[in-house]
C-alpha cells in the first residue's frame, strides 16, 4: 500500500507538470471548475477543444496509454491518471466529451480491428478525425439489443437503413460506430453486426436534437441505402453484440475517471461568500454535512479508480466493478450542482453569466448533470449490471430473450 | 502508487480468515450472545498465540512489527466474523494511546502485555453525552495525583486490566493518564449495550492513583481517534461485506411470485447498493490505510472519510440486510440482527456521523488552501 509516485512515476508527473506550464496559465480555485459535460455551445467551443488535443497528443500526452505502433506514448494508464490530475490544475479546454468515444473506438480497433481498419487509429487519437456511435434508437435505449437498423447484403458491401438517436457529435465526425441487425430469424442479441461507417457516405442525415439545456450536441442519424464496404466490419457477422458490450464496458470507466474536487472546492468557496440565517454558509451545519458527503463519494470513485490502476499495472483484467464509479459520479454532480444551487439564494434561478455568480457554471453543470445520468448506460441498468454480474443474483426474467427477433413483435 | 495490499498481507488475511471461521462462526457468535458473555476468552488466547495482536507493536515491545497495514488487513476479519473479542479497545486505542503519549519506560513496561494478549487496555475517554472530541471541562479529574470522577461507557472496561483516562489535569486542561483498573478505588459496573459482543460499563473513580502520560491531550486524542477510526473502518467494511453476502445468498434462494426475489430489481438495486456504498467505503479506507502507516498530513482527512463511508455502507449494510430478510429478518432465531447491533455498536464506539463530518470540513479546507 503505497499512494506516493514511484521515481519514475515522480519524473512523468514533472514532465507533464514543466510541459502543462509552458502552454497554459493555471485555474484559481474561484475561476474555471466546468467539468464540461453535455453543456454550452458544442460548436463554437470545439475549434478550440481540439486544437487543446492536438497539441497534447504532439508534445505526447495527447495518447499515453496507447502503444506506439499506433502513434501513442506507450504509457500505462496510471500515467495517463496522472497527467489528468496535474491537466486538472490548468485552465485548457475540455476534451473528454469527444475523446472518450475516439479513445474507445481506438481501442475497439486494436482489439478487433483488421490491419486496414487500425490505420485511421492515429488520426483520430490527434483528433483529426473525430467519431461518433450510432448505437441507440428511439426503441431501443437501455434494451440495446432490441435495435431494428437494418444491414443487407449486396455484394462487397452492406446496404444500411434505419433511424439511431442521441449520437454526440454526428454532425462533425468523420466515422461512426455502428451497430445493425443483419438477421431478424433469431433470438435478438444473436443478429447483429457491428461496423465502422464512413460518415461522409451518402445517405446520412443528420438533425440535431435541442435537449434540455437548449444546445444541440445530441443528433438523430437517418441511415437511407448508406453503403458499407464489408472491408469496414468489425468482428464478424452476427457477432456484434460481443463487440458492443466490450465497447460500453470501456466508455464506463472512462466516465468514472473525472476530476471533480475543483467543483467541490467552487461549492466550499461559494458557501464562504454566501450567508444563512445571518452566518457565512461554512459554518452552517447542514453545509458542512453536504461537503463531507460530496467528499467521502468522490474520494470513493477516485481511490476505486486508483484500485483498478493497480490491478491493471499487476496484468489483471478490469473486470466490472468501475460500473459503481460511473451512477455514483453521475449521481453526485447532480446533488451538488443543486446544492451550489441552493447556496445562492434567489440567484440560483439566473442565469445570465454576468449576474450569476461563477458566470453560471453551476446552473450550467446542473443541467448537463441529468445528461451523465443516462449516457454510456443508465443508472438502472448498471445496477443490474451489478447485481448480475458482480453479485451473482439471478437475472430479470427477459420474455424476448430466446425467441426470433422478428416474432417478438419488436418490428414496426 | 501501489493501491493494494501485499501478497504477504493478503496470505495473513487469508489465515485469520481461516482462524476465525473455524473458531468464531456465527454458531459460537450467537453462544456468547446468550450468555451475554462480554468475551471469547478461548478465542482471545488462540488470537494471542497466533501473534495476531502483536502485528503493529515493534518487535522490540513484544510485537511481530509488521506494520499498521497488515493490522487494517486483520481488523477487516475480525469485522467479518463479527469476533466477540477486545482488539478495538486492547489495540486500536489502548495501544496506540501509549505509542501517542507514553515514554519509553511505560511503553517497555505495557505493550509487551498487549502483544501477548497476557492484559486487555482500554480508553476510558467518553462522559455520557459529551462529544469524544470535547476535551474542555471533563468531569473526571486529577487533583493532586489522584483521579476521581465517572467515566461512562468504557469499552471492555469489565475485562480490562488498565485504562488510558482522559481527565482534567490539576485544572489545566485535560491531560492523559495511566490507570490501573485492578485497584481499589476503581468501582466497574458492566451495562448492557446494544450488542453483547462489544460490550461497555461505567467506570467510578475515587482518588485513584494515576499516572501521568501526556499533559496536553488535545495533542493526543484528535490523532489517536483517527488511528482507531481507520481500524474500525476495516472492521465496519468486513461486517457490511458478511451482511451484503447473507442477503444475496437469501435472495437468490428466497421466491415469491414464481421466481428468487434478487431477480426483482426493488431487491437487486438495494443490494446494487450496499456493495457501492461498500466498495467506496473500502477505497476510502485503503487510502486512510496508507496514511496511517505513513503517518501522513492527509490522515484527518483520509480518517474522517474512512470513517464516515464505512459508518454508512455498514448502517445501510445491516438495516437492508433485515429488510431483504422480511419477517424472518426480525427474529432472534436469524443472524441479521447480529449486523444491526454490530454496525450500531462501532458507530457509537467513536463519536458518529456529526462529529467526523465537521473534522472532514476541517481537513478539507486546509487543503483547498494548500
Amino acid at each position: 500500500m503505497d499512494f506516493s509516485d514511484t521515481p519514475e512515476e515522480a519524473r512523468f508527473r514533472s514532465e507533464a507538470r514543466a510541459w502543462l506550464e509552458s502552454v497554459a496559465k493555471p485555474r484559481d480555485a474561484s475561476s474555471s471548475f466546468a467539468i464540461g459535460q453535455e453543456t454550452g455551445e458544442f460548436e463554437a467551443e470545439f475549434p478550440a477543444q481540439r486544437a487543446w488535443q492536438q497539441k497534447k497528443y504532439d508534445a505526447g500526452f495527447g495518447a499515453i496509454y496507447f502503444p506506439t505502433e499506433f502513434g501513442g506514448r506507450g504509457g500505462s494508464s496510471l500515467d495517463n491518471m496522472t497527467f489528468m490530475q496535474e491537466e486538472a490544475r490548468f485552465d485548457v479546454p475540455v476534451t473528454a466529451h469527444f475523446m472518450i468515444v475516439n479513445r474507445g473506438c481506438c481501442s475497439l480497433l486494436m482489439r478487433h480491428g483488421t490491419p486496414e481498419q487500425k490505420k485511421v487509429i492515429p488520426a483520430s487519437l490527434r483528433a483529426d478525425s473525430v467519431w461518433c456511435q450510432l448505437f441507440s434508437e428511439p426503441g431501443a435505449g437501455s434494451d440495446l439489443a432490441g435495435l431494428r437498423t437494418r444491414a443487407e447484403r449486396d455484394g462487397d458491401d452492406w446496404v444500411i437503413n434505419g433511424q439511431k438517436i442521441w449520437t454526440s457529435n454526428a454532425q462533425i465526425a468523420d466515422w461512426g460506430v455502428l451497430i445493425a441487425r443483419t438477421d431478424p430469424t433469431v433470438p435478438k442479441h444473436k443478429g447483429l453486426t457491428f461496423f465502422m461507417l464512413d460518415m461522409k457516405s451518402a445517405g446520412i442525415e443528420c438533425r440535431p436534437i435541442k435537449q434540455l439545456t437548449g444546445a444541440s450536441n445530441f443528433n438523430e442519424v437517418f441511415l437511407n441505402d448508406v453503403r458499407i464496404p464489408d472491408t469496414h466490419r468489425i468482428g464478424g457477422v452476427n457477432e456484434g453484440w460481443k463487440v458492443t458490450v466490450s465497447f460500453l464496458a470501456g466508455e464506463r470507466s472512462n466516465i468514472a475517471i473525472k476530476e471533480l474536487m475543483p467543483l467541490i472546492g467552487g461549492i466550499a468557496e461559494l458557501a464562504r461568500r454566501t450567508t444563512i440565517n445571518g452566518r457565512p454558509a461554512i459554518e452552517d451545519g447542514e453545509v458542512r454535512a453536504k461537503l463531507a458527503s460530496f467528499y467521502v463519494r468522490e474520494a470513493g470513485v477516485r481511490f476505486t479508480v486508483q484500485r483498478m490502476l493497480t490491478a491493471l499495472s499487476r496484468g489483471e483484467e478490469p473486470g466490472p466493478e468501475i460500473t459503481i464509479g460511473k451512477y455514483t459520479l453521475a449521481n453526485l454532480v447532480q446533488e451538488m450542482t443543486a446544492f451550489a444551487l441552493d447556496l445562492q439564494h434567489a440567484a440560483g434561478a439566473v442565469m445570465a453569466p454576468d449576474f450569476a455568480p461563477f458566470s453560471a457554471v453551476f446552473q450550467d453543470e446542473w443541467f448537463g448533470s441529468v445528461i451523465d445520468r443516462l449516457g454510456g448506460g443508465t443508472d438502472e441498468v448498471l445496477k443490474n449490471v451489478v447485481g448480475d454480474r458482480i453479485l451473482g443474483l439471478p437475472a430479470d426474467v427477459r420474455v424476448d430473450k430466446n425467441i426470433p427477433f422478428n416474432q417478438t413483435g419488436a418490428q414496426g | 502508487m501501489d493501491f493494494d495490499f501485499t501478497d504477504d498481507q493478503k496470505a495473513i488475511q487469508g489465515e485469520a480468515r481461516k482462524l476465525l471461521a473455524a473458531r468464531c462462526d456465527r454458531h459460537q457468535v450467537r453462544k456468547l450472545l446468550d450468555a451475554k458473555a462480554p468475551y471469547d476468552a478461548g478465542l482471545w488466547a488462540t488470537f494471542a498465540e497466533n501473534g495476531y495482536l502483536g502485528t503493529a507493536i515493534a518487535e522490540r515491545h513484544g510485537g511481530l512489527g509488521l506494520g499498521r497495514v497488515t493490522q487494517c488487513v486483520i481488523a477487516e476479519e475480525l469485522g467479518r466474523a463479527l469476533a466477540p473479542l477486545p482488539v478495538s479497545s486492547s489495540l486500536y486505542l489502548a495501544a496506540e494511546a501509549l505509542m501517542l503519549a507514553g515514554d519509553d519506560a511505560i511503553q517497555a513496561e505495557v505493550l509487551p502485555q498487549l502483544a501477548s494478549g497476557e492484559k486487555i487496555g482500554t480508553l476510558a475517554l467518553a462522559e455520557r453525552m459529551r462529544p469524544l472530541h470535547a476535551l474542555d471541562h471533563l468531569e473526571c479529574r486529577v487533583v493532586d495525583g489522584r483521579l476521581r470522577g465517572e467515566k461512562l461507557p468504557v469499552p471492555h472496561a469489565q475485562i480490562a486490566d488498565f485504562a488510558v483516562v482522559v481527565a482534567d489535569h490539576e485544572g489545566t486542561g485535560a491531560g492523559v493518564f495511566w490507570v490501573d483498573l485492578r485497584q481499589a478505588g476503581v468501582e466497574c459496573t458492566a451495562l448492557p449495550t446494544v450488542d453483547s459482543g462489544q460490550p461497555q460499563a461505567r467506570l467510578l473513580f475515587s482518588n485513584v492513583p494515576a499516572r501521568l502520560l501526556h499533559a496536553d491531550a488535545a495533542a493526543i486524542v484528535p490523532k489517536l481517534l483517527d488511528r482507531a477510526a481507520v481500524y474500525l473502518a476495516f472492521e465496519q467494511i468486513g461486517g457490511a461485506t458478511a451482511a451484503l453476502e447473507l442477503s444475496c445468498d437469501y435472495a437468490r434462494i428466497r421466491k415469491a411470485f414464481g421466481r428468487p426475489i434478487g431477480s426483482f430489481q426493488g431487491i437487486k438495486h438495494k443490494l446494487a447498493d450496499m456493495y457501492t456504498k461498500i466498495e467506496l467505503a473500502r477505497s476510502n479506507a485503503f487510502y486512510a490505510a496508507w496514511a496511517l502507516e505513513a503517518d501522513a498530513p492527509e490522515l484527518p482527512l483520509a480518517a474522517a472519510a474512512a470513517r464516515l463511508a464505512a459508518t454508512d455502507a455498514y448502517e445501510f449494510a445491516a438495516k437492508e440486510t433485515i429488510q431483504t430478510h422480511g419477517g424472518i429478518g426480525a427474529t432472534w432465531e436469524a443472524d441479521p440482527h447480529l449486523f444491526y447491533r454490530r454496525a450500531r455498536a462501532l458507530q457509537s464506539l467513536l463519536d458518529s456521523g456529526p462529529a467526523w463530518r465537521d473534522r472532514l470540513v476541517d481537513a478539507l479546507h486546509s487543503q483547498f488552501a494548500a
